[in-house]
C-alpha cells in the first residue's frame, strides 16, 4: 500500500485540508503582499489597486542600499563566526555518549526558543552600566568604574551570535552525527594528528554541509528584527526593521511589500549563489 | 583533538550561552525596583507581580491562548499531509510539503508582512484569531518535520501483516500507524507551542497594537521604562522551555528527532 498512487477523490480528502490552508494562509497573503507592491500609495489610506513600478523605482536610495548592504553584512559575520564556533562543538557534541547528548541539546533547544526581545534583554543587562560584566571586573580590580559596553557594533554581533548559535548546532548535528567514526580513527591510527585529522578528514568530508549550514544561518540572521533596535544605534538597523517602519508606522504597505520582495530575491539569490559555489568546489577537488 | 582543549572550548560556550540568563536570574531577584547584577537583596516580588499584575496577566493568557490554540491547528495541518506524502510518493504532496517548510526558511518579516496584508484586506486585522492562524501557517514547519520523521519510521512489514491479516486503512491508521507516531505528535506540538509563545515580529505585525503577547510586552516595557518583572519572566521562560525540551529528552528520542541515526543504524 505504500508508495502507490492515490486513487479516486476520496483518498485525496486527507490532503484537501493542509492544502486549503496552506493555500489561502499562505499562498494568498504572499501573492497580496507580491500584488500589493505594484500598488499605488494612498497617503492616509491603505493602498489603490492598480500596476506601477513606482515603489520599486523609490528602493534606489541611500538609506535602503545601505540598510540591505549593512543587514547582508553582518548577517554573513555572524553566520562565519556561528558555523567556526559551531563546528568543532557540534563535532565534539556528537562524539558524546547519548544521555550527555541530550543533556547538550536540551540545553541548546532551550536558549534557541528564547524570543529575540529576551535575548536583546539579557545582554543589554549584561553589558549595561548597573548590572553588567564591568562590574564584575571592576570588582576584580581591572578597571576603574563600571561603563555601558551598548548600543554598539559590537554588542549587535555578540547578540546575533547568541541568537543564531543553538540554530547553528541544530543545523550541523544532522551531518556531524552521521558521520562515520571509523573515518577519523583511521587517520589517527595512520598518524595523523587530532588537529590534522580534524581538519583533514573532518571538515574536508563535511565540505558541503558546512556551506549549506553557512546559508540557512545566514537566511536566519538575515532576519533579525529586534536585537538592532535594542543593541544596536539607529544606523545598525536592519532590513527587517525598515521594512516594519514603512509598513506599520509610515502606513506605506505598497513600499514595504516592494522592499520585502526585493529583500527576498537579494537573499535567495546570495543563497544560490553560495550553493553553486559550493557544488563547484566539490566538482574540482 | 586534546581532551584539555576540548573541554576548555566546551566550557567557554557553556559559560558564554549561560552568561546572560545568570544575570538576568539574578536581576529577578533585585528587592527594590532597580536592575542590579548583583541584586540589592533578594526577593520573589517581581515574579508575585508577574502573576497578579493585570498588565502582566493578560499578556500571559494571550500568549498561552494563542501557543496552544495554533499549535494544534499547525499539528493538524502537519498530520494529514505528513500521511498523505508517507503513503502515496506523489509529486504535488511533495510540493505541499516544501510549502510548508517555506515560512521557516524565508526571513520572517516577508511572511509577516504577507500576513498582514491579508488580514488588513479581509478585515481580521488586530484580532486574536488573526495571530493564532498566522502562527499555525508560520510554525507548520516543525510538525510537519517531526511527524514525517514519525511516519518514516514505522517499518512497512508492520503495516502490511496488519492489512493481510483484514484491517482496514482506518484500523490500521488507528491501532497500528497512530500509537506509532503520538510520540512526534507530540513533540511536534511541543516545538510548536514554544516558538510560538516566544514569537514576536508575526504577532506584532497582525494585532501588535490590540492583542499583547508576552514578547511584545517585554519589548514595549524594555522602551517605556524598565521593571524587574521582564527579568523574572525571562526566567519563567527559560524554565518552561527547558521543563518542555526536557520531557521531550527524557519520554522521546531528542538526537534522532534533530536528525541523528539510531544508535544500531550508525554503523
Amino acid at each position: 500500500m505504500i508508495g502507490e498512487k492515490p486513487k479516486g477523490v476520496l483518498a485525496h480528502v486527507a490532503l484537501a485540508y493542509p492544502a486549503l490552508m496552506l493555500g489561502v494562509f499562505f499562498v494568498i497573503p504572499f501573492g497580496m503582499m507580491v500584488a500589493v507592491s505594484f500598488f499605488h500609495r494612498e497617503p492616509g489610506g491603505f493602498y489603490i489597486t492598480g500596476f506601477e513600478l513606482t515603489n520599486y523605482r523609490n528602493l534606489y536610495t541611500a538609506l535602503f542600499g545601505r540598510t540591505l548592504l549593512f543587514s547582508l553584512f553582518i548577517a554573513g559575520i555572524s553566520a562565519a563566526v556561528c558555523v567556526s564556533l559551531g563546528f568543532p562543538f557540534t563535532y565534539f557534541i556528537t562524539r558524546m555518549r547519548r544521555r550527555v547528548q541530550v543533556v547538550w541539546l536540551v540545553f541548546l533547544m532551550s536558549v534557541l526558543s528564547l524570543s529575540e526581545v529576551i535575548i536583546g534583554f539579557a545582554w543589554s543587562l549584561l553589558l549595561s552600566r548597573t548590572a553588567g560584566l564591568s562590574n564584575l571586573l571592576v570588582w576584580l580590580g581591572i578597571m576603574d568604574k563600571p561603563v555601558a559596553w551598548y548600543p554598539g557594533f559590537a554588542a549587535l554581533l555578540f547578540g546575533i551570535c547568541y541568537l543564531a548559535f543553538p540554530y547553528t548546532v541544530l543545523v550541523l548535528y544532522p551531518p556531524l552525527s552521521r558521520l562515520d567514526p571509523a573515518l577519523p580513527e583511521a587517520s589517527l591510527t595512520l598518524g595523523a594528528s587530532p588537529l590534522k585529522t580534524f581538519f583533514t578528514v573532518i571538515v574536508s568530508s563535511l565540505r558541503n554541509a558546512i556551506v549549506a549550514a553557512f546559508v540557512m544561518v545566514f537566511v536566519f540572521t538575515l532576519g533579525v528584527y529586534l536585537l538592532p533596535q535594542i543593541l544596536g544605534r539607529p544606523h545598525h538597523w536592519t532590513l527587517s526593521v525598515l521594512i516594519t517602519d514603512q509598513a506599520i508606522y509610515q502606513t506605506n504597505m505598497p513600499m514595504a511589500a516592494s522592499m520585502a520582495i526585493f529583500f527576498m530575491v537579494v537573499s535567495l539569490l546570495l543563497v544560490f549563489l553560495t550553493m553553486v559555489i559550493g557544488k563547484r568546489k566539490r566538482i574540482e577537488t | 583533538m586534546s581532551k584539555t582543549l576540548r573541554i576548555l572550548f566546551l566550557g567557554i560556550i557553556l559559560f558564554l550561552l549561560c552568561g546572560p540568563l545568570i544575570v538576568v536570574g539574578g536581576v529577578s531577584l533585585n528587592a527594590k525596583k532597580r536592575l542590579f547584577f548583583p541584586p540589592d537583596g533578594v526577593s520573589l516580588r517581581w515574579y508575585h507581580e508577574l502573576l497578579t499584575e493585570s498588565s502582566w496577566l493578560i499578556p500571559v493568557q494571550n500568549s498561552l491562548t494563542i501557543a496552544t490554540t495554533s499549535s494544534l491547528i499547525a499539528l493538524s495541518i502537519a498530520l494529514p499531509l505528513a500521511y498523505f506524502l508517507w503513503r502515496y510518493r506523489v509529486f504535488y504532496a511533495r510540493a505541499l510539503f516544501t510549502l510548508g517548510i517555506s515560512p521557516f526558511i524565508l526571513p520572517p518579516v516577508i511572511t509577516a508582512l504577507g500576513f498582514l496584508s491579508f488580514w488588513v484586506t479581509v478585515g481580521f486585522y488586530g484580532k486574536m484569531i488573526a495571530t493564532i492562524i498566522s502562527h499555525a501557517i508560520f510554525f507548520v514547519t516543525l510538525p510537519l518535520v517531526t511527524v514525517s520523521l514519525g511516519f518514516e519510521s514505522i517499518d512497512h512489514e508492520i503495516v502490511e501483516a496488519a492489512e493481510t491479516m483484514g484491517a482496514d486503512s482506518g484500523t490500521v491508521f488507528r491501532t497500528v500507524i497512530f500509537p506509532m507516531i503520538r510520540p512526534y505528535m507530540i513533540s511536534g506540538y511541543a516545538f510548536a507551542f514554544v516558538l510560538s509563545l516566544n514569537e514576536y515580529i508575526v504577532a506584532y505585525m497582525v494585532a501588535g497594537f490590540t492583542v499583547e503577547t508576552l514578547p511584545i510586552k517585554i519589548f514595549n516595557s524594555l522602551r517605556y521604562g524598565y521593571t524587574p518583572v521582564m527579568a523574572s519572566v525571562t526566567v519563567v521562560f527559560v524554565l518552561l522551555a527547558a521543563l518542555i525540551f526536557g520531557l521531550i529528552g527524557r519520554f522521546g528520542d531528542l538526537p534522532k528527532l534533530l536528525g541523528a541515526m539510531n544508535p544500531e543504524e550508525t554503523k
